[in-house]
């Protein structure tokens, strides 16, 4: 297990070094605004760019800007600093994290509840009108946009402008840091939550309940009713625990993802996460957020992917590293 | 009174093919301590006949007829908390594959215990205590330190022991063993068998064993039946069964055994054709387009399970007169080929 672990995290520098390489090189070799102008301000005279091109080391080739980049991210965790505001990139990242990690908690909360509820109800009362209106509602529900969503959300039931404005609601641009005013926090995050959740809780259904009708197939189904365990016992201990698999994979994934940042969620709330600040930096061409949040983003995902791998070894006694 | 008494049972499945006549008007009784074989192919409804009997194969397109009464109370006409009351604690049930039957997520020890648990309030520790005497008993080596180990980690027949320990823990009256050898080894085939058979001695359990295979309920069982298409075609005694089989269906599995005592260049005759449709099901005698003596009348007239004339005990569904099928038989069991055996006997002309 341990040296399994090893080799995969060491696989895991590689693709981190790959994933960024690929993105320095799409900002460099497709026209992008030219970072030394970023810095400079406004109306800046040629000499004054010029010494900020010195200064950035931009004169270099471009594989030894690459390899002196990664050599800081690697060894002292520098990521740089941003090409508009100068501003430390780590520091950037840390200042939206918690936003984007609040907005990913509180929304896996909700479609784990809902998605799991409804895929088991919808499982088990297979082919009834309770099955075909929960599929036919999924159905929607993935194919309703995030910020159509939440456009629509916010025209409902913001609490200022909001046809059933719900007053103990945050609306848009509400975010709170939970250390800051706990409540206003959670009130802040409830329509995120939901929107968020909305596309993903159908999904979760979606797969829970194909995933458990077939499981509930299984010979050793059989086997647990022909015990005399109730239904709900053969349900939720027998089939639900081996059909919960392929949800907890996905899910792992999902989070990785999140934790990189929900761009579209995060923009029509105006919460500021990692997906703002990745879409600003873009719209700006500040390469070293830009390369920070991509960083974040794929380490993210490969750490989840790891977590999930050994999280099988624990849910499946077959499994084995 | 009987232990089991199965009186005209029917099974039907709706299907978007059309209805499945699974199981289609099956009698039978099982005596306490007892044990019965049902014979017959896949497709013959015997595990269907017997998955009901626990309401195992109750669903929205699921149609019963008839009565399964267990110690005098219809379990088909039982709620399914009456039923689940009954099922691993009075009737208990095991399946032909034992690795796909035991739950691969938890320990062997865990799903015996939660046997146990599921129809006596009892702690966790004696439970397992239990658990441990029984798998003990079944002929698991270390059954102390085996019964923390997942089902992956037995060989296919310590699962079977397994599954006959989780079977037996409550000490049901009645034992229901579906194929219990049939994905397994031919050497532990046996050891199974032996198993069920000493178990059965010694705790007093009544058995009903399904099996595909005359070989395998030979030694085990006391009466054996003989089910074709949804039907129960012969029935009799185990001994008198293999003396003097009635049904050419029953010849024709006899005759696809291999047989020790048999000289060795005797070819094995399979049984031409495949089983019937159980959605439309043949006109007549079922089993007649697959039946070497034919007549016309077959494919019209519907045999009935009847008692054997100068057999007591022993019943068939067959239109050919008993004197014919007592010639017919003594030309097979001498290794005759079926169409010689019935160009030499006369086939009687009744209905003719």
């Amino acid at each position: 297990m341990a040296r399994y672990i090893v080799r995969r995290l060491a696989g895991m520098v590689l693709l981190l070094i790959l994933v960024s390489g690929v993105t320095f090189i799409i900002f460099n070799v497709f026209p992008s605004t030219d970072p030394a102008a970023l810095r400079a301000g406004r109306q800046p005279t040629p000499q004054i760019i010029e010494r900020i091109r010195a200064d950035l080391g931009l004169e270099r080739p471009l594989y030894v800007q690459f390899g002196d980049y990664i050599y800081n991210v690697f060894a002292h965790l520098d990521f740089g600093r941003s090409y508009v505001n100068n501003t430390d990139v780590l520091d950037q990242i840390r200042e939206n994290l918690p936003a984007t990690i609040s907005l990913a908690i509180g929304g896996v909360v909700v479609w784990l509840t809902f998605g799991l509820a409804v895929g088991i109800i919808s499982a088990v009362k297979h082919r009834s009108v309770l099955d075909r209106a929960a599929i036919g509602l999924s159905l929607i529900a993935i194919s309703a946009p995030v910020y159509w969503l939440g456009l629509v959300a916010l025209y409902l039931f913001a609490p200022d402008f909001g046809v059933f404005g719900l007053s103990f609601l945050g609306g848009q641009g509400a975010y709170t840091p939970f250390s800051d005013d706990p409540v206003k926090w959670f009130q802040s995050l409830v329509l995120p939550w939901f929107v968020l959740a909305t596309t993903f809780a159908a999904v979760y259904a979606r797969l829970l309940r194909g995933s458990l009708l077939d499981v509930l197939g299984e010979d050793y189904i059989r086997t647990a009713r022909a015990k005399g365990l109730s239904e709900r016992t053969v349900v939720l201990k027998h089939g639900v625990r081996s059909a919960i698999t392929p949800v907890v994979t996905v899910l792992g994934l999902d989070i990785g993802i999140l934790l990189g940042g929900a761009i579209l969620t995060e923009s029509v709330f105006n919460i500021p996460g990692i997906g703002r600040l990745a879409y600003e930096a873009i719209l700006r061409g500040d390469l070293p957020i830009v390369q920070g949040t991509v960083l974040f983003g794929a380490f993210f995902i490969v750490i989840m992917n790891l977590i999930v791998d050994i999280l099988y070894a624990f849910l499946d006694p077959r499994v084995r590293y | 009174m009987a232990l089991l008494e199965v009186r005209d049972l029917t099974v039907q499945f709706e299907t978007d093919d059309g209805i499945v006549r699974a199981v289609d008007g099956v009698s039978y009784t099982v005596e306490a301590g007892r044990s019965l074989g049902i014979v017959g192919e896949s497709g013959s409804g015997k595990s269907v006949s017997s998955l009901s009997i626990l309401g195992l194969t109750r669903g929205a397109g699921t149609r019963f007829r008839g009565e399964v009464i267990f110690e005098g109370r219809d379990l088909l006409a039982m709620s399914d908390e009456e039923l689940r009351k009954i099922r691993g604690e009075e009737i208990a049930m095991i399946f032909q594959d034992p690795l796909s039957s035991l739950h691969p997520f938890y320990r062997v020890g865990d799903q015996l215990v939660e046997a146990v648990r599921a129809h006596h309030d009892v702690s966790k520790s004696a439970a397992k205590d239990r658990a441990v005497e029984m798998l003990s008993l079944v002929g698991i080596p270390d059954p102390r330190s085996r019964v923390d180990a997942y089902p992956h980690e037995f060989s296919g027949g310590m699962r079977q022991r397994a599954m006959i320990a989780m079977g037996l823990i409550n000490s049901p009256k009645l034992l229901i063993a579906d194929e219990p050898t049939t994905a397994l080894d031919v050497t532990v085939q046996a050891q199974i068998l032996e198993l069920i058979e000493r178990l059965q001695e010694e705790t007093g359990s009544a058995v009903i064993l399904i099996t595909h295979d005359l070989g395998v309920v030979a030694e085990v069982t006391d009466e054996i039946a003989v089910m074709y298409a949804g039907r129960i075609v012969e029935r009799a005694a185990t001994a008198e069964l293999f003396a003097t089989p009635q049904h050419p269906y029953t010849w024709g599995l006899l005759r696809s055994i291999p047989r020790m005592d048999a000289p060795r260049d005797e070819e094995l005759v399979p049984i031409e054709g495949r089983p019937p449709s159980l959605i439309n099901r043949p006109s007549g005698c079922a089993f007649h387009p697959r039946c070497p003596f034919v007549r016309e009348s077959h494919k019209r007239i519907d045999p009935q399970l009847e008692p054997v004339d100068g057999l007591p005990g022993h019943d068939v569904a067959c239109l050919l007169p008993t004197p014919t099928r007592r010639d017919l038989w003594a030309r097979l069991a001498a290794g005759e080929a079926a169409d010689r055996a019935r160009a030499a006997v006369p086939m009687g002309d009744h209905a003719e």
